[in-house]
This record gives structure tokens, sequence and C-alpha cells, in this order.
């Protein structure tokens, strides 16, 4: 097991140096000027080259990517251009709000999707399928930003029972986990778990009833195991795959989405990646796009040593 | 069945519960607040130069600081114009017309009780314009010092006088200055003390950082609490210069809200009393709900600038005139933006002083247009062709792309044929700078760029002045008339105030008759707000005066 562990780390190092590279890349490809968040359409040509100088990017591509990535390395992620803040200290924040907004909607996403999955394979083809595959069809199809302006109409205008936006009557940076602050959290929780939810209740469906089918199923029925015993056996014979679509969903989750944090001014990831594609904030961009993708290629690298753990076939092969 | 009750029970709890918490009223406080939501997704810059234009301005700039000059806020009818603020008066120097003379306003104080006066001045002239002062910050350059291009340095005649240096006579320099807000240097070098950093420059970066959570400034409202990305909490400066202007709420809360259909749930949610730009299909439901909409024409221009370079459709004045004659602009108005805009007529509409007496009327005169367009050779069958860049979205572009379909369609009717060439925002904004010629234009001969026209220098010399094209500034499509030129050089070495601006009059009205841009629309910037909202003035400014307003309860 461990001999697998150190295998799959050392996979991650080139695919975390292929991210920073990739996306070091993609933001100064792109056209415009990386300094118009500061710099006027009306800025003279002098004071043009002295902020460009000052930014470091007047400097040979390879230079300022190896500058950025030798920083990086030792935890230096650079400054916003837009706000001066440090990019590190920026980026943690926003993720530690999209981490409590992953969660709560990891929570409320599995927990459903598991249930409808496991009624719609158990019930194949009976209403209770129909409904539960009908919700998770709606849940993977429905705009997630058009479900969550309907909640928002529903719940804060029409009914004025939740907020609309923020995170938390004082901003994320007084955060308790009491009602007062946990019903920010509510809509867009529940708009950001119904893709997870759909996935995942088609998933575990295909799954139970893939299980279910197989002999071994009819073998521990016939040894008399009470049903619910049996409901043990299959839940395991199907939690690596689900594992792996979950932790996939949540890196996803974990990733931000642009469009429920911008309808919900929820400050994580999402926004600030948002900000920064408008502002052409390229340390910011670079540096909120890293952090998150190595959330995801960590994320990953668990759920595989998670799966190998669980079912030893993985890791033999 | 019993657990079936207790489940209900259970769950008309919760529920009573959850709406109670919103619908149950707190404690009461004396504390009056205006909660507000801005357009931007983030806090503008706190430390004294904003970012994010002027909503960065409005929001984080005027309210806790103070420029030398500042902009007559008080009235809804009469164009916003230039009046003292931290300097009571001010003369160019007779021998030398770039020596500038500021007396500074006595008794002014910063929010940290250290006073203000002339190398407080010099001090903030120095950190955008003097590399070698310790506070220069190059971050704050850019929306600075070319916002006051001429400016060079800054001289202590004594504690309440500085003399002001431009690089060449420049009657617009008072105007500019209200764009430079003065912080506080004790409050600065305290933190400067004590941050960390490998040299001077990482400590002074430092010191401007924490300088940000805990600003200090002379304006009428006070840094109270700070979340980056997410809340402002500003209070009422009791202790403010200007008695008349201390705020007449308590706590003014400042919340980035970027998506409009989210600020317009937030106001008709109450969980705010203001939004900034509402989106125009919302407007009828905000307004049926008992909110106000306030608006007012405002020193915007949305227009086509044309290219007219050799080989440019729009070189001749006929075709120029024709696209100005052929627009709907009311109905556009009443129409596709609901209300939120003024059909423009130039830069400057008639009762703004840089208005003047043009010969040609903007209007949409129709047969005009196309009597015109048959004069220059074009008709049914031989359409003219025409691209213009634009983008999809951006700050003050209103409705880019509707807007632009629509002219598209009223211009068909002119015998023109219109290409929409849609970019990204920033880089529309990037390749403004760069102008026609450069292959970033991708063949388009007019571009789509909106402006501010608060100061002469933005409003018209950037454009109108042959040695304004590009690389040096915004005069994208080359354009090179003499008279402009003679009239630009008039304007900005008129010291007399009236004077001045009767310069600038005539180079607005030069430029309407020339027809030198396709002039659309005035934005409006409409804000909604709560009935609860009280004393409010609407300007005709890109700006607004929170001191007047107050809460009903």
């Amino acid at each position: 097991m461990l001999v697998y562990i150190a295998r799959r780390i050392v996979y991650v190092i080139p695919i975390v140096l292929s991210v920073a590279l990739v996306c070091f890349l993609l933001v100064h490809i792109t056209p415009g000027d990386p300094l118009v968040a500061v710099l006027p359409a009306d800025a003279s040509q002098e004071l043009a080259a002295q902020l460009r100088a000052a930014y470091g990017f007047d400097r040979p591509l390879p230079v300022q990517f190896g500058l950025w990535l030798w920083k990086a390395l030792h935890g230096d992620l650079g400054t916003s251009i837009a706000t001066g803040r440090p990019v590190l200290s920026e980026v943690l924040r926003a993720v530690g709000n999209t981490v409590t907004l992953a969660i709560a909607a990891a929570i409320i996403g599995f927990s459903l999707g598991l249930m409808f999955g496991l009624l719609a394979g158990y019930f194949r083809d009976s209403w209770i399928d129909k409904v539960s595959t009908s919700i998770a069809i709606a849940g993977v199809s429905v705009p997630h930003y058009w479900l969550g302006m309907v909640l928002v109409i529903i719940f804060s205008v029409q009914l004025n029972w939740l907020p609309a936006v923020g995170a938390g009557p004082g901003g994320s940076g007084q955060w308790g986990w009491d009602w007062a602050h946990l019903k920010y959290l509510v809509l867009p929780a529940i708009t950001t778990s119904v893709i997870p939810m759909g996935i995942v209740t088609r998933t575990v469906r295909a799954l139970t009833g893939d299980i279910l089918s197989q002999d071994f199923v009819e073998a521990l029925r016939a040894k008399g195991l009470r049903e619910t015993q049996v409901f043990r056996h299959v839940l395991k014979n199907a939690a690596p795959t689900a594992l792996a679509v979950m932790g996939l969903q949540l890196g996803y989750m974990l990733g931000g989405s642009i469009l429920i944090e911008t309808v919900f001014s929820w400050p994580g990831s999402g926004l600030l990646l948002n900000s920064a594609i408008f502002q052409r904030d390229l340390p910011l961009l670079q540096g909120t796009i890293l952090v998150l993708a190595l959330f995801f290629v960590f994320l990953n690298l668990v759920v595989d040593i998670a799966q190998a753990a669980i079912d030893p076939r993985i890791k033999r092969a | 069945m019993r657990h079936l009750h207790s489940f209900s029970r259970t769950a008309v709890l919760l529920a009573l519960t959850a709406v109670g918490s919103v619908a149950v009223p707190q404690i009461a406080s004396s504390e009056t607040v205006l909660r507000i939501g801005m357009t931007a997704a983030d806090i503008p810059r706190t430390l004294g130069q904003p970012d994010q234009g002027f909503e960065g301005n409005r929001f984080t700039g005027l309210t806790m600081y103070d420029g030398l000059t500042m902009w007559d806020l008080s009235s809804a009818t009469k164009a916003s114009v230039v009046i003292p603020g931290l300097a009571t008066e001010w003369k160019v120097e007779d021998a030398d017309k770039t020596k500038w003379i500021f007396k500074l306003r006595p008794g002014v104080t910063f929010h940290d009780g250290t006073p203000f006066n002339a190398d407080a001045v010099v001090w903030n002239v120095d950190k955008v314009l003097n590399k070698e002062a310790v506070q220069f910050d190059a971050s704050q350059v850019g929306v600075t010092a070319s916002r006051m291009p001429t400016l060079v340095s800054a001289k202590k005649i004594d504690d309440m006088t500085v003399e002001l240096t431009a690089k060449e006579p420049d009657s617009f320099l008072p105007i500019n200055l209200t764009n430079l807000f003065i912080v506080s240097p004790s409050k600065w070098q305290a933190l400067y003390e004590k941050a960390e950093g490998a040299d001077a420059k990482a400590r002074s970066q430092a010191a401007w950082a924490a300088f940000a959570k805990d600003a200090a400034g002379t304006g009428p409202w006070k840094m109270a609490k700070f979340t980056p990305r997410e809340r402002l909490e500003l209070v009422k400066n009791d202790n403010y210069w200007d008695k008349a202007r201390v705020p007449k709420t308590d706590r003014m809360v400042l919340l980035p809200m970027p998506e409009a259909n989210a600020r317009t749930a937030a106001l008709l949610s109450g969980q705010v009393d203001w939004i900034e730009a509402p989106a125009p299909d919302a407007v009828k439901e905000i307004t049926a709900r008992g909110f106000k909409i306030e608006k007012n024409e405002q020193p915007h221009v949305w227009p086509w600038q044309f290219s007219r370079i050799e080989g440019s459709p729009w070189n001749d004045i006929r075709v120029r005139r024709a696209a100005n004659l052929c627009i709907d602009r009311e109905g556009l108005r009443d129409g596709l933006l609901a209300g939120l805009m003024v059909p423009a007529t130039g830069t400057f509409e008639p009762g703004h002083p840089w208005r003047g007496n043009p010969s040609f009327q903007i209007k949409y005169d129709l047969p005009a247009a196309q009597k015109l367009m048959k004069e220059a050779g074009f008709g049914p069958d031989k359409k003219l062709s025409v691209k213009v860049q634009t983008s999809a979205s951006g700050s003050g572009q209103m409705l880019p792309l509707p807007m632009n379909e629509y002219l598209q369609q009223a211009l068909a009717e002119c015998y023109f044929d219109v290409k929409l060439d849609v970019i990204e925002w920033n880089t529309l904004f990037t390749n403004w700078r760069r102008g026609v010629k450069d292959p970033s234009a991708n063949g388009s001969n007019a571009t789509n760029v909106t402006y501010a026209a608060m100061d002469p220098f933005f409003a018209l010399v950037r454009f109108l002045q042959s040695s304004m094209a590009p690389p040096v500034s915004n005069n994208w499509g080359y354009i090179n008339n003499p008279k402009f030129d003679e009239l630009v050089k008039k304007a900005r070495t008129s010291f007399d105030a009236a004077e001045r601006d009767k310069a600038l009059a005539e180079l607005n009205a030069a430029s309407i008759d020339d027809a030198a841009f396709l002039y659309v629309a005035h934005d409006v910037g409409p804000r909604a707000m709560s009935p609860k909202v009280k004393g409010f003035v609407q300007p005709k400014s890109w700006f607004v005066d929170f001191s007047p307003v107050s809460m009903a309860p």
C-alpha cells in the first residue's frame, strides 16, 4: 500500500508542474493589457512603461514564469494588481468560503443522491424509480444559476425567509455555526447541490441495479441473510465507484462556481475568479487557478488512495 | 401516528424559528444604517486612490477623503462644477503659467486627529509622482497620474500654502485635482514604522496594505470595519470641516454585488436599502413594490468613435452627419433601455457650460439622413459597409450588444451595412489605446468605447487633438483637424474660468458640427432605493453626496 501511495505521489509532480505552466501561459496569451486594472487607457506611454517595469511585465515570458514558479514554490503567489493584497491570502480566504459552501452542498447532494439512487436501484421500473430518475435528470439539466435565481425569488423576495446574497450578517469574516449565519448558506448550498445530487443518483442507481442482479446477492439471500445485511453488502460493492464519483463532484464544487457565487455574492473562489477575469488581474488569476488545480489534483490523489484501500484489486492493477 | 405528530410539531417549530429569525425585528438600535449594494465585485481600494473607475471614487474615495478641489454635488438640475475642497482658493502665477498657488483650508484634521497642512499635500503628490519618495506606490500611479497628466510636483510655501507645478500651462489642473485624494501621512508613517519587509520598498507596500485596512482621510465618513471583497462599513465623521456636510446617517455599509438580479433581489427582500444600476427589466417590479428609482443625466457618452484615416468611409462629413440623424434615440430610450438613458446630441447637452452653440442639430430625421447618404453616393442598391468593434459587456457600456444591434437596424434604413466585431471588454479597452491602424482593430472603422465627460481633457481633448493619436492617448481614429487643435490650445491656456469654459464650449460645438462621433446616449446612473431613504439628491454627475441622506425609521 505504501509503495502504491508513493508511486501515486510521484505521478502528481509532473501534473502539478504542467498545471502551473498551462495556467501561466493561458492567462498570458489572452489578449488585452495585464495592467488594465491600474492603468487607464488614457495613461501616457511613459507611465505605462513605468508600471510594466514595476510589475515585471517587461521581462521575457520564460523569465516571468521562472520567477513566478520559484516564488510559488516558496508560498508566495505575488500581489494582486487590483487590490495590492497578497494573492495567497486572497485565495485562501476565498477557498475557505468555497469549502464551507461545498461541504454544505456535498452533505445535501450526496445524501439525497445516495437516497434517490438506492431507492431507484432497489425499485427498478417502479414509480419510485421514475420519480427519482426524473429528479436526477432535472438536477443535471436545470441551469443552476437559473435555479438559484428562482430560489431567491421564492424564498427571499416573495416569502422573505432567507437572505438573497452574502455570507453572513457581518460577512464571512465573522462566520458562526448558528442560524443567523447558516441561513445565508441555505440557498447557495441547495443550488450547488443539485448537479452532484443528480449525478450521484444516476451512478448509484446503475450500480445498485447491477449489483442486485449478480449471483452473490441471490446467494446471500438464499443463505437467509436479512435484507439489511444484504443491503450492507450492496453498499460495500457500490462504495468504490460511488466514492470516486463523489470525490470528483466534491472537487468540482471545491473549485467554486463562478455563476452560483456571483448570483449569491458568495465570496468564494468562483467570485474571486470572476473578479480576477474581469479586472485582468493576472497574478490573482494565476494564483487562484493554480491553487484550485492543486486542490483538484490532491483530491483525486486522496480518492485514488481511498479507493485502493477499499478495493484491493485497484492496488494490484 | 404519535411519531408523525411529533415530527409535524418539530417541523412546525423549526419553520416558525426560521421565519421568526428573519421576520422578527432585532432589538431596535438608535444607530441609523444605510446599506448599499454596489455593482463592483470587490470593495474598491480604500487606501486613498480607488480602483474600479468612478464607482470606486464614489464609494471609497469621496466618502473617506477629500481633494484640494471637489465637485459640487448639491444640485439635481445644474451641471456639477468644481468647488473648493481642502484648498480654499487657487491661482496660476502671472509670470509662469506652469506654477499654481493653492491656499489650504485651515482647521482641518485627519481621522487620526493629525492636522491637514501643506506637508500633507506635498506628501500625497509624492506618493504618485515622486519615485524616490518612500511612500511612492506604483499601484496608485495609474489611476491618479493619468487623471492629472500635467502635474509634475508640489512644493510647500508655508503651512497653509503649496505651489503645484505643471509640465505645461494647463488651465484644467484644478479640475484634474478632484482625482487626488489626500490621506493622512502620519497614519501611514506610523504603519510604516511597524511594517516588516526585506527593504524600504517592501515595508512601504506593507504599510499601504495596512493603511487600506485602517484608513484615515479628512472626509465626511470614517472607516469602521473592512472585510475585503465582502463589506466596508463607514461611520459618520462628526468633526468634518464642512458642518453642512456632516452625514445624517450614522453608518453606511457597502456590499459588492456584481450581479444585477442579485442586487435587485437583495433590495426587494430588504437586505439592502439602496442598489446601484438595477437591471432595466426589473424597473417596473421595483417601482411597483414602492421602491424609488433615482436617475439623472450623467457626464457619460455612449458613442461610436470614427476612423479618420485614409480610405475610411467616415471621412465624408455627409456620412457622419447622416449616421447621427438616422438614430431614433427616443425609441432606444423608451424601448430597449426602459427609460434608463438620455439621448446624446453631443458630448455635452444644452444647459452645460461647455455645450456651446452648434449649428448642426443632432436628432432623428430619417429623410434628411437618407438625403445626405444619397448625396454621398449611396442608396438602397448601394449600401455603405461599415464595421464597429464593440464588447458584450463592460464598465459604462450599458447594454452594448442590444444597443449596437438597434443601431445596426436603424442605420440599415440609411443605406448602411453595419457589421459588428464583438470582443471581450478589456481587450476592446486595450485596443482603444492602440488605434485604428493597429491590427487589433481587425478591419473596424469605428469603435464603441464609452467615456466619462467630467473633465475637459477626458471629454474632448484626448479624442479631438491630433497629437493625442495612438500611442499617446485615445484619438483612436486619428482625427486631425487644425480647428480642434487651435481650440484645445485656447482652452488649455485660458486661465480665467469663464474664458476657459467659453473656449471649451467652442470646441464642443465644433466637434458636433463636424459630427466627430456618432453620439448615441448618456447613461443616467440609475439606482433604486427603499422609501426609507430620505434626502437624497441625484446630481448630474458620476458621484453622489451621501451626507444629506437620512434613514426613516
